[in-house]
């Protein structure tokens, strides 16, 4: 029952973008995202969608994958759009009962849909071509520096991946505890939310005595095999540029470039 | 009265580009009051076939009758039918999670809807059949040793008596005394109560000195289902499935491959011991 949940949402595939360095990658999410918020008119609009359809053509994922993450949003992006629409002071367009709709208000509730759907697509695109190791471990490099402020880094990433690492081991846990309890007769569904979450007990406190279980356990075996953190640590597939990524760094600035001067000059 | 399955497939993911045939028309009969061992090696589909029978996993096709009703039946109660087949999990003590031993066997009881004194009746009754010390009760079940878990989680399904108690592995990761115990637990309730009991291992030994039927999985589908004897005459087609022949069917092929007219057919020590010896007395 709880199988079908898919996590991280990676989509296997031979392109371009899936070989890039994740550093690579973050970058041009944040370009992505900074452009997103700069641009105020048609011809920005325009170079991003085509900077942003040559992307997804790039990547080789369904585009049905990309607009997946839309529907958990659908709601936020209707009421942002009517309070934009109604609630914009500035040229009057048409007015009924005690709601107007302004000239500003028609730009910035489609201004507003436009980056937050954008916003979405762009960002499942990183997630969908990295796999969530890759996403950490490129995380890690990028904020390296940080260590010198006394940031943990290395352990920040490393809890990171270990928690991405045991979501799934926790999903099918439940699963089969679920269904222990149920064959003891337990009842997880019917009943109002007090009793409901009465009846998670039997379920909640095996699974966090298996979690400290197992978390204890892979301390004991990170120990055993001389885990120290970060200082002096190795990899055994270390991050390294290569020209594909040198080439894809020149391209994001390129296109960062563009969009400041559409901005300045339109 | 038995416990029969129709035809029954299980997919898993069926409709996706993952889908796997875990079950693959499956037809087998469980009678009222027999030891049954179901064993098959790791992903043949034992534990998914065992879910099926109390409702836990429902067929992507195919029937299941208990009792003369289909339990997919819209009108069908699963939580009755729960409480009529029992179901062991793989470490059931994982499932542990009262404040008390006592309490936590007296769950099931008490979601059967049971008065108090009778629910204490069952949990002190099944405490007792797995041999439990009384003494321990009001222990919190995560002090115990692991036998001990094992052992609670055990009685928290026998204390719903279920006419079919189903266990899947429930030796696994027990010393050999642990082992020893549960299961002449299993069979000395068995005979005193009459239950079906299903016993779900890969350890040929446990089922070969327990069971009165064997049913064995491959790949989904059922190979053998036979006595012990019957069944462990076919040992090389065994290995070929990844599983193995107790040690003393090897030790008695080998006998007679060396030239002593022994009968293979023992599957337990004893048995092995007497033929030996009547052998000897002969000469």
């Amino acid at each position: 029952m709880l199988r079908d949940i898919t996590l991280g949402q990676y989509y296997p595939a031979d392109s371009l973008l899936h070989k890039l360095d994740p550093r690579v990658k973050l970058f041009g999410t944040m370009i992505y995202i900074i452009s997103l918020f700069l641009f105020d008119n048609l011809w920005g609009i325009l170079w991003i969608t085509l900077s942003l359809v040559a992307v997804i053509r790039m990547s080789k994922v369904p585009f049905s994958f990309m607009i997946r993450g839309l529907r958990s949003i659908v709601i936020l992006l209707l009421v942002a759009g009517v309070f934009n629409l109604f609630l914009t002071p500035g040229e009057k367009l048409a007015s009924f009962w005690i709601l107007t709709i302004t000239k500003e208000g028609v730009k910035n509730a489609t201004l507003m849909t436009i980056r937050m759907v954008y916003l979405i697509i762009g960002t499942s695109i990183m997630t969908l071509t990295t796999t969530p190791n890759q996403l950490t471990d490129g995380l890690e490099k990028s904020l390296h520096g940080l260590t010198k402020l006394n940031v943990p880094v290395h352990e920040i990433a490393m809890m990171m991946s270990i928690a991405l690492r045991f979501i799934p081991i926790l999903i099918e846990e439940t699963d089969k505890i679920m269904k222990a309890q149920m064959a003891r007769g337990a009842d997880f569904e019917s009943g109002n939310i007090f009793q409901k979450a009465k009846n998670m007990v039997p379920l909640l406190v095996p699974l966090f005595v298996s979690a400290f279980r197992r978390a204890y356990d892979l301390a004991q075996a990170m120990e055993a095999r001389c885990y120290h953190g970060g200082e002096g640590r190795t990899k055994m597939k270390p991050l390294q540029y290569v020209s594909r990524d040198r080439n894809a760094y020149l391209l994001i600035l390129a296109f960062f470039v563009i969009v400041i001067v559409l901005k300045v000059v339109f | 009265m038995a416990l029969e399955l129709r035809d029954i497939t299980y997919k898993y993911s069926a409709g996706t580009a993952y889908e796997i045939t875990a079950l693959d028309h499956i037809n087998v009969t469980f009678p009222d009051g027999e030891f049954i061992g179901i064993i098959g090696h790791t992903g043949s589909g034992k534990s998914t076939l065992v879910q099926h029978l109390n409702g836990l996993i429902k067929a992507t096709s195919g029937e299941i009758i208990y009792n003369g009703q289909n339990i997919y039946d819209p009108n069908y109660s699963m939580k009755e039918l729960r409480t009529q087949v029992g179901m062991v999990f793989q470490y059931p003590e994982h499932q542990l999670f009262e404040t008390t031993v006592y309490d936590d066997v007296a769950f099931g009881p008490k979601n059967q809807g049971l008065d108090d004194k009778d629910v204490a009746l069952r949990t002190y009754e099944a405490l007792e059949a797995v041999g439990f010390p009384q003494e321990l009760c009001d222990v919190s079940p995560f002090e115990l040793s692991g036998g001990q878990k094992r052992r609670v989680a055990i009685a928290g399904v026998m204390a719903m008596k279920p006419a079919v108690l189903i266990l899947d592995e429930p030796t696994a990761g027990l010393d050999p005394m642990g082992r020893d115990e549960i299961l002449n637990m299993l069979k000395e309730t068995h005979e005193r109560t009459g239950n079906t009991v299903i016993l779900v291992s890969h350890s040929m030994e446990d089922v070969a000195n327990y069971a009165d039927r064997i049913v064995v999985i491959d790949k989904g589908q059922i190979k053998y289902n036979d006595t012990p004897k019957k069944v462990f005459q076919h040992y090389k087609d065994l290995e070929a499935m990844g599983l193995a022949a107790p040690q003393v069917t090897y030790f008695m092929n080998d006998l007679k491959k060396a030239g002593m007219p022994v009968s293979t057919d023992a599957t337990t020590v004893q048995e092995a011991r007497d033929e030996i010896l009547k052998l000897m007395g002969r000469k």
